[in-house]
């Protein structure tokens, strides 16, 4: 794999990589090297090989793969994945609906409690609506995590599946905080999903209008200094400048992209007045001050609201800011989008999940070349990437993370998951909890940050219990299961599957370590081969998952 | 008296412990009651998300605190949800009061103002140069507690026992920076897990895995001291000992730090390898709606205030010779926001306890919080570095020696703060 070429980026560019692909395959030991290609492609665009990937990359040739991945909606669905994800409930749902559920479910809980702490011998008022109302909102949680994994797992969009995992954590929202329970599949869903592969300047303004990113970084309750807001009851009366400093330091300009404390006093005082709205009265009161627009959906609960906006005259990043309402938050996005601290910081970030810890600053500076000259488009920038030569070195630099690590052993297994629960409890135990990443920053990507004693120890246990066919991965789960069967529960579960020899219900059979070798191809070494083949038969599969070889990608 | 008890506990422990115990006791018990480094311990909570220090140590004799903060102060002492007197001029947040007894017995003790030369309030960059000791400086490879682990003298083992693997324990799923460097450190779960048996305990799949991990690579190491202090570990938390130590301190801990504190209590009790030890605690960074006695600062500070208490009672004898110091990457801004809040800040309050610390004492230059004397005109000033806290409880409470101190804080150059008791 060297080679390398310098393309253009025009529509012709996607025809003229493919024919390059098979200028950079070596004419000698045509299938090793070609095997070798492949694999590196999909461990690095997507999570790792499934059983036939080898070969069909190998076939089609990895220019041609990419070039199909570079285009996730030219590509269907499989029946089976479109079915499975056609029973979600939650991508139906509204947001005020979301949010409803959650405001009243929250309410009644309160509510219990009153009644528990008034009552003399302290007795629980559990009510049956309130029972199924937590139920629904558990349900919500858990159908985010299967939106997102069956996908991962087995979507042939693998490069939007990587993207979404790399995007959803640039511009991370906490699960655990509040209303962002309810909102984060309705987040991901519209805005990052449709995005990854498009204008950054739109992921940042969907992001930047979405419920979930106005609740988890508090710019709902941003207002001009001294507002009264209508109702007394409230507590807001100024700037909360929490979100303005985050978009600044972690979604564009990055920490030191050159801005001061006071650019972030008045990126917030520009940005007063972006908040939501749950209910529709309220919505028709801002009247003509919101914006219409605002999202590409009619359910949206973003609204821009007038009576809240700081009015003044802003300085910021050296600029006179005139009143203008909304717009002048748009033109702030628009400012940040383009400015070349973004693009490097942005570059800086995709090459070092795509290519290296420390990447080289000579392909981040092509990087942020190319966002700058397309515009932020995200596609461009991918495709200089995976023509860059620093990415074509098939060398295994990365450490996976403990969600590439889960994802590359169940496709590698070609089990045909139904239940993502146990996945989900893996990866809180292996220290990254799927949406629970509690800060803005989002997970680390470097190996300093995931390779540790218990990491080693918790993969090979994951290894041990998914090879011997003891995680429930096809249970099908009773639909009135109590409302308790929560990421705790699916916790224990995994615990205790990690911990004994019985396969729990639902449990898959064991994984033939021949077949697995085949699926993984020059990705485990021979010194592993030959440990795998003197074990006992039970474990080889466990040996081929949790090797060293197979925690590098 | 202390021997006693020890050797009560190794006797619960079973034969393979009592080894390790005695003779860990006998090296670190020096004729004539001096006690050598080796018997120093350190743990280190970090409070990740920048806790509001004006919360926790209130200078409720000021009237500018009051103006400043009109729904979110704490009422002076006395009153309906007031602080609890320290000195006169700050007092405790009530949601702490499981720490008062320490205050009283001297063994609590605040350095207030206290903070990083470096005036990010970027909560990443400013974690990371309290993790590397090095404000301001990005490139730091390793992390402080790393270098104070190379740096100390280790406690001295009985040949064919684990020497060093557990010296430095992490709580946690990951590493974080303040560990970075060559020095190997045992990181352990969250939760019950951390003891909890596991596939890879069973003989015949070690064995196996143990072939796959046998070089000298970062992964090989790794799983080694995995497997080492997995041993460590299970041997100091077995049953039998846990359940007298259940027996010693009565109920199990609710869940989250409380339970991690008291568990690693007793490992740090029934392990004397163990020197340095960290924990962290997120959920600090209150933008909305702080609340006050009571809210959402409050439920932080209770299960912090209430695992701090814990550690400190099942360290039992061995808290005479632990510190525990309580740190966060920056403090929060004086005036509340417009939302209830407070926004990103510069000084805060370093917490330190131990039976070796010279408690009772806020320390600290007070900068003052009128208007005139805030940092930029709207955050606590910061009048003590935070290296001169860590430096001096190193070098004074750890017995690091002088000479050793450059190659733990390197370029640090002022005065290290002296709390220790003499």
């Amino acid at each position: 794999m060297s080679l390398p070429t310098a393309l253009p980026m025009t529509r012709r560019g996607a025809l003229a990589a493919a024919v390059a692909a098979l200028a950079w395959r070596p004419t000698f030991a045509a299938e090793d090297a070609g095997q070798a290609e492949a694999l590196h492609v999909l461990n690095r665009l997507a999570f790792g090989p499934a059983p036939g990937d080898l070969d069909r990359v190998t076939q089609m040739g990895v220019h041609a793969w990419i070039a199909e991945q570079l285009h996730p909606e030219r590509l269907a669905l499989p029946a089976f994945l479109a079915d499975q994800l056609s029973t979600l409930r939650t991508p139906n749902e509204t947001q005020r609906q979301m949010v409803d559920q959650y405001r009243e479910m929250a309410r009644e809980a309160k509510a219990a409690k009153q009644a528990e702490t008034a009552s003399p011998d302290g007795s629980k008022a559990a009510t049956a609506e309130g029972a199924e109302r937590r139920r629904q909102v558990a349900a919500i949680t858990v159908e985010a995590g299967e939106e997102r994994l069956l996908q991962a797992l087995s979507s042939p969009r693998q490069l939007q599946e990587v993207l979404v995992d790399f995007w959803f954590n640039h511009f991370n929202v906490y699960q655990g905080k509040g209303l962002v329970r309810v909102l984060v599949e309705s987040y991901e869903r519209e805005a990052i999903r449709p995005h990854v592969l498009g204008r950054f300047r739109s992921m940042l303004g969907a992001t930047a209008k979405h419920p979930a990113m106005l609740f988890y970084l508090d710019n709902w309750l941003s207002a001009a200094p001294g507002y009264q807001p209508r109702r007394g009851t409230a507590k807001v009366s100024g700037l909360n400048e929490n979100y303005a400093r985050e978009v600044m330091e972690l979604h564009t300009l990055g920490v030191d992209g050159g801005y001061t404390q006071q650019d972030v006093t008045e990126l917030a005082r520009i940005l007063t007045g972006w908040t939501l709205v749950q209910q529709e009265s309220r919505r028709r009161r801002f009247g003509q001050g919101m914006d219409a627009t605002a999202s590409g959906r009619g359910d949206s609960i973003f609204a821009f609201d007038p009576a809240r906006h700081d009015n003044g005259t802003k300085t910021w990043l050296g600029r006179s800011v005139p009143p203008n309402g909304q717009l002048e938050g748009e033109f702030a996005l628009d400012v940040l989008a383009n400015h070349p601290a973004t693009a490097k910081h942005i570059s800086f970030k995709l090459a070092r999940r795509f290519v290296a810890d420390e990447p080289a600053p000579a392909l981040v500076d092509r990087l942020a070349r190319r966002f700058t000259d397309s515009g932020g488009d995200l596609r461009a920038v991918m495709q200089a990437l995976v023509e860059s030569p620093e990415f074509r070195d098939p060398r295994p630099v990365k450490f996976k993370t403990p969600y590439q690590y889960a994802m590359s052993s169940v496709r590698a297994t070609g089990i045909a998951t139904t239940n993502v629960k146990p996945l989900m409890a893996v990866l809180s135990q292996l220290g990254q909890p799927l949406y629970g990443c509690q800060t803005p920053d989002g997970w680390h990507d470097t190996e300093a940050d995931w390779l540790n004693p218990n990491a080693i120890t918790q993969r090979v246990n994951f290894a041990t219990a998914l090879a011997s066919g003891k995680l429930p991965l096809q249970r099908v789960d009773d639909p009135n299961a109590p409302a308790g069967n929560g990421l705790k529960a699916m916790e224990r579960q995994a615990d205790r599957a990690m911990a004994r020899d019985e396969a729990a219900e639902g449990s898959t059979p064991p994984v033939d370590a021949a077949t697995l070798l085949a699926t993984l191809g020059p990705a485990i070494s021979d010194k592993t081969r030959a440990a795998v083949t003197a074990a006992q038969p039970a474990l080889r599969a466990a040996l081929v998952l949790g090797s060293p070889d197979f925690m590098r990608r | 008296m202390q021997r006693r008890q020890l050797f009560q506990m190794a006797a619960a422990a079973g034969l393979a412990w009592t080894t390790v115990g005695r003779t860990a006791f006998a090296a670190t018990a020096a004729p004539g009651g001096q006690v050598l480094p080796g018997n120093k311990r350190l743990v280190v909570v970090f409070l990740r998300g920048a806790v509001d220090g004006l919360s926790v140590v209130v200078p409720y004799s000021e009237g500018a605190y009051y103006r400043q903060r009109s729904s979110i102060a704490l009422a002076r002492p006395g009153q309906d949800g007031g602080v609890l007197d320290l000195d006169g001029h700050f007092g405790l947040n009530p949601n702490l009061a499981p720490l008062m007894p320490l205050w009283q017995s001297g063994k609590l003790a605040f350095v207030h103002a206290s903070g990083s030369p470096d005036p990010t309030r970027s909560h990443f960059d400013a974690q990371d140069y309290m993790e590397s000791g090095t404000p301001g400086r990005k490139g730091t490879p390793d992390g402080w507690l790393n270098r104070l682990l190379g740096a100390e003298p280790p406690v001295v083992v009985q040949a064919g026992a684990h020497a060093g693997v557990t010296r430095g324990i992490s709580v946690g799923a990951t590493l974080p920076r303040i560990w970075a460097g060559p020095n190997p450190v045992a990181n352990i779960a969250n939760g019950a897990r951390a003891t909890k048996p596991t596939l890879l305990d069973r003989p015949q799949v070690s064995k196996a895995f143990d072939s796959l991990y046998s070089g000298d690579d970062a992964m090989s190491r790794a799983y080694r001291e995995s497997q080492q202090s997995r041993a460590e570990v299970n041997e100091a938390m077995s049953p039998a000992a846990h359940e007298q130590m259940v027996a010693d301190n009565g109920a199990p801990l609710p869940n989250g730090f409380p339970d991690d504190a008291g568990r690693l209590a007793q490992l740090m009790r029934r392990d004397p390898n163990v020197q340095l030890a960290f924990l962290a605690l997120g959920g600090w960074d209150t933008h909305v709606n702080q609340g006050g006695a009571k809210g959402q600062l409050a439920n932080r500070l209770q299960p912090l205030g209430q695992g701090l208490a814990e550690l400190a009672t099942r360290l039992g004898p061995a808290f005479d010779d632990t510190t525990i110091l309580v740190i966060s990457e920056f403090g929060r801004t004086m005036r509340q926001n417009g939302t209830g809040g407070t926004d990103h800040g510069h000084g805060n309050v370093m917490w330190a306890l131990g039976g070796n610390i010279a408690g009772g004492k806020v320390y600290g230059r007070w900068p003052g919080i009128d208007p005139s004397a805030l940092n930029e005109g709207r955050d606590l000033a910061v009048t003590t570095d935070f290296r001169q806290v860590l430096a001096g409880v190193c070098m004074r409470n750890l017995g690091l020696p002088d000479s050793k101190l450059a190659s733990v804080f390197p370029g640090f150059d002022s005065v290290p703060l002296d709390i220790a008791r003499t």
